[in-house]
């Protein structure tokens, strides 16, 4: 689905990613743990291609086309979401109206919004007032909406208040199309029938206990320093703290 | 009360004074020689060219859903109508007659020697309407009044007044404008309204110049008691020379206003337009919005709220869009408080779309395009109370004209 070739990335000229490799195949979801300011968001902004962020080298390809110079729109088109961590206010632009744009055919607006408790939310200027979580849960609207095929969630748990996690949680699951097992459908065909892959980042892993995923990364000083099972990194970071981490799989 | 003659000495005197803003205009510049017009009985009578013109500037040129409907074309009036018994419409010249001179009202929210525009109306004045709703009376849809240029170069001076009795609610939706062969000539127009106890006006303003003409409207508004003022202020096409500064005054206990515009100055456009709320009675409230965009033009976008009464609150806003390199935006926001417990706020914010915006929209699938007119548009929407259809289509065949200009 996504694939990174010795990414590098730039903002204002100045160095932040280096050599960055990752393939996500169809199906899967990753998670990307690192400390503050190593490059999470600038990672997940390279590959949306946000203007700010200058690929200075490497190669980003999705459903195998290189779209390392590919515009925005065109990288949304092929089917690449994002949540990204401060949205900025659309004045005078309802939230109904940016998930009917997001949406790729026509959606039932009220319906998806009833299942993120965002009804309320319809008629109201997209994040004009929002605090973190309301945010939050009109970025998964929106992104319900857009049913991408490679989801990316910049950390989709901050600022949102412990009763309304689940919902994150629930509602990301929804977009990557992971809900439960159908009847008769056995655990191997329920795998390989999932397309939908994600690269979810996140400070603390609260999440992973809504979204399974399946391979953990983390990012320390703008590279992947090393990758694994995502719960057993999860605790080796808490137990240890990400320096050590680092160091122990290096 | 100012007799005639005192109105007629004021502005004699005030000839050749220059307004306190705006480009200094000469008057002998041009001929100015109107022909009379023929009264209309049917509206619908005007030729498709001018149909679409009235459109444009909100006329239902049929008068449908219409209380009445005045319009005035150079120095003629050329249609004038009432359908609601709760409302009486005139030609000012009329009123005058009926009412003696109209002693409360002629002059008295306008100073006839404000500047050489005033003066020259008070002179030369051509009619204007006449808006009365009576005492109580509800008035269900709106009066619409058309202010209109047909012929090069003349200057039309016209005088309005808009009486909203005691507890009685009326829309009066205005449109001026020049006929699309009409390149050079002039709009002086006088208004002032009076809203009374209870009263509610909304007052909504399209203008559609020529881009030659030179346009100053002098408004002043008084709100008694309870009253309730909105004014909607549209201007979206090319105007070279447009100074306004229409100026609302509460003057009586819990009078409330609320004064927005929408201001778009293509590339030749000179607009100088404010507007100042006088809070001049204890629990008084207002509130000043405009939204302004220059796609090359210059606009200076003025607000004062002036608070001078206690438990007085305002609130001032004025956002700016600039979508050109050759544009200016300026915007003159001020608050004045004369009594320790006024509360007045202001927010202005002006400056290109930030590239944010337009790249969460293309992250949503929206190319450029698509992505700044749809913030345009979004900025443009602040709520308008009674728009009609056609403005809204108006404003949005402006917004797809941008997105298709742009450079
Ligand atoms: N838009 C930006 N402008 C300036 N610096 C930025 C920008 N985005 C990221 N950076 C810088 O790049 C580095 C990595 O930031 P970021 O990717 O946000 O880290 P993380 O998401 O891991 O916390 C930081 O030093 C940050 O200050
Ligand atoms: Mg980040």
């Amino acid at each position: 689905m996504l694939k990174l070739e010795n990414l590098s990335v730039a903002v204002n000229d100045r160095p932040i990613l280096h050599d960055v490799n990752l393939h996500i195949k169809p199906g899967e979801v990753h998670v990307l743990f690192g400390p503050n300011g190593t490059g999470k968001s600038t990672l997940i902004s390279a590959i949306m291609g946000f203007a700010r962020y200058t690929v200075t080298g490497g190669k980003i390809y999705f459903k195998g086309q290189d779209i390392t110079k590919s515009s925005v729109d065109e990288r949304a088109r092929l089917g690449i979401g994002v949540m990204i961590q401060r949205p900025p206010t659309l004045r005078g632009l309802t939230v109904r109206e940016m998930v009917q744009i997001c949406g790729k055919k026509q959606v039932d607006v009220d319906e998806l919004a009833d299942k993120i408790n965002m009804v309320e939310f319809l008629e109201r200027g997209v994040n004009e007032g929002f605090s973190g979580g309301e945010i939050k849960r009109s970025e998964l609207l929106q992104l319900m909406a857009q049913q991408p095929d490679l989801v990316m969630l910049d950390e989709p748990e901050s600022g949102v208040d412990i009763e309304n996690i689940a919902l994150v949680g629930k509602s990301a699951n929804y977009i990557l199309e992971r809900g439960m097992r159908k009847n008769g459908q056995t655990v191997k065909k329920y795998r390989t029938d999932r397309k939908k892959s994600g690269l979810i980042i996140t400070h603390t892993g609260h999440i992973l206990q809504y979204i399974p995923a399946d391979t953990a990364h983390v990012m320390y000083q703008g590279t992947l320093a090393c990758s694994g099972n995502p719960q057993e990194m999860l605790s080796c970071i808490q137990k240890k703290g990400y320096e050590e981490c680092v160091n122990c799989a290096l | 009360m100012a007799s005639e003659q005192n109105i007629k000495n004021k502005a004699h005197a005030a000839l050749t004074k220059k307004a306190a803003l705006g480009a200094d205009i000469d008057l002998t510049a041009f001929a100015d020689n109107a022909t009379e017009k023929n009264y209309v009985s049917d509206p619908a009578k005007f030729s498709s060219e001018q149909k679409k013109q009235l459109e444009s500037i909100g006329v239902e040129v049929a008068g449908g859903e219409r209380a009445g409907t005045y319009m005035q074309l150079d120095h003629s009036i050329v249609h004038c109508s009432a359908s609601n018994k709760g409302l009486e419409i005139l030609s000012t010249d009329d009123a005058l007659k009926k009412y003696d001179g109209l002693p409360s009202y002629w002059w008295q929210a306008v100073e006839p020697d404000a500047d050489k525009y005033t003066a020259r109306a008070a002179l030369h004045q051509e009619h204007g309407y006449f808006i009365h709703a009576f005492e109580g009376a509800k008035i269900d849809y709106p009066v619409q009044a058309c202010l209109y240029i047909g012929q090069e170069d003349i200057v039309q001076d016209v005088h309005n007044i808009i009486i909203v009795e005691e507890g009685a609610e009326l829309h009066v939706i205005t449109g001026c404008a020049t006929d699309p062969q009409v390149k050079k000539g002039m709009h002086i127009g006088i208004s002032e309204f009076y809203v009374k106890k209870g009263g509610k006006l909304t007052f909504t303003m399209i203008h559609r110049w020529g881009e030659e003409v030179a346009v100053r409207p002098r408004t002043g508004v008084i709100v008694e008691e309870n009253g309730l003022y909105i004014s909607n202020y549209i201007c979206m096409q090319p105007a070279k020379n447009l100074q306004m500064y229409p100026t609302t005054k509460l003057v009586g206990p819990g009078a409330v206003s609320r004064i927005n515009s929408i201001l778009v100055a293509p590339t030749g456009s000179h607009m100088d337009v404010g507007g100042r709320a006088i809070l001049d009675a204890p629990g008084t409230k207002a509130e000043i919005v405009a939204r302004t965009i220059s796609t090359g033009g210059i606009v200076i976008n003025r607000g004062h709220l002036l608070g001078q009464s206690p438990e007085t609150k305002a609130h001032l806003e004025c956002h700016g869009l600039l979508l050109s390199d050759e544009g200016v935006i300026h915007a003159v926001p001020e608050l004045e408080a004369r009594t320790s417990n006024a509360e007045l706020s202001h927010e202005a914010a002006v400056g290109k779309i930030a590239p944010e915006e337009i790249e969460y929209l293309m992250a949503r699938g929206l190319n450029e395009e698509d992505a700044i007119a749809t913030i345009v548009r979004g900025f443009l929407n602040v709520n308008i109370e009674g728009l009609p259809d056609a403005l809204k289509r108006e404003i949005d065949s402006v917004i797809q004209e941008f997105s298709l200009n742009r450079q």
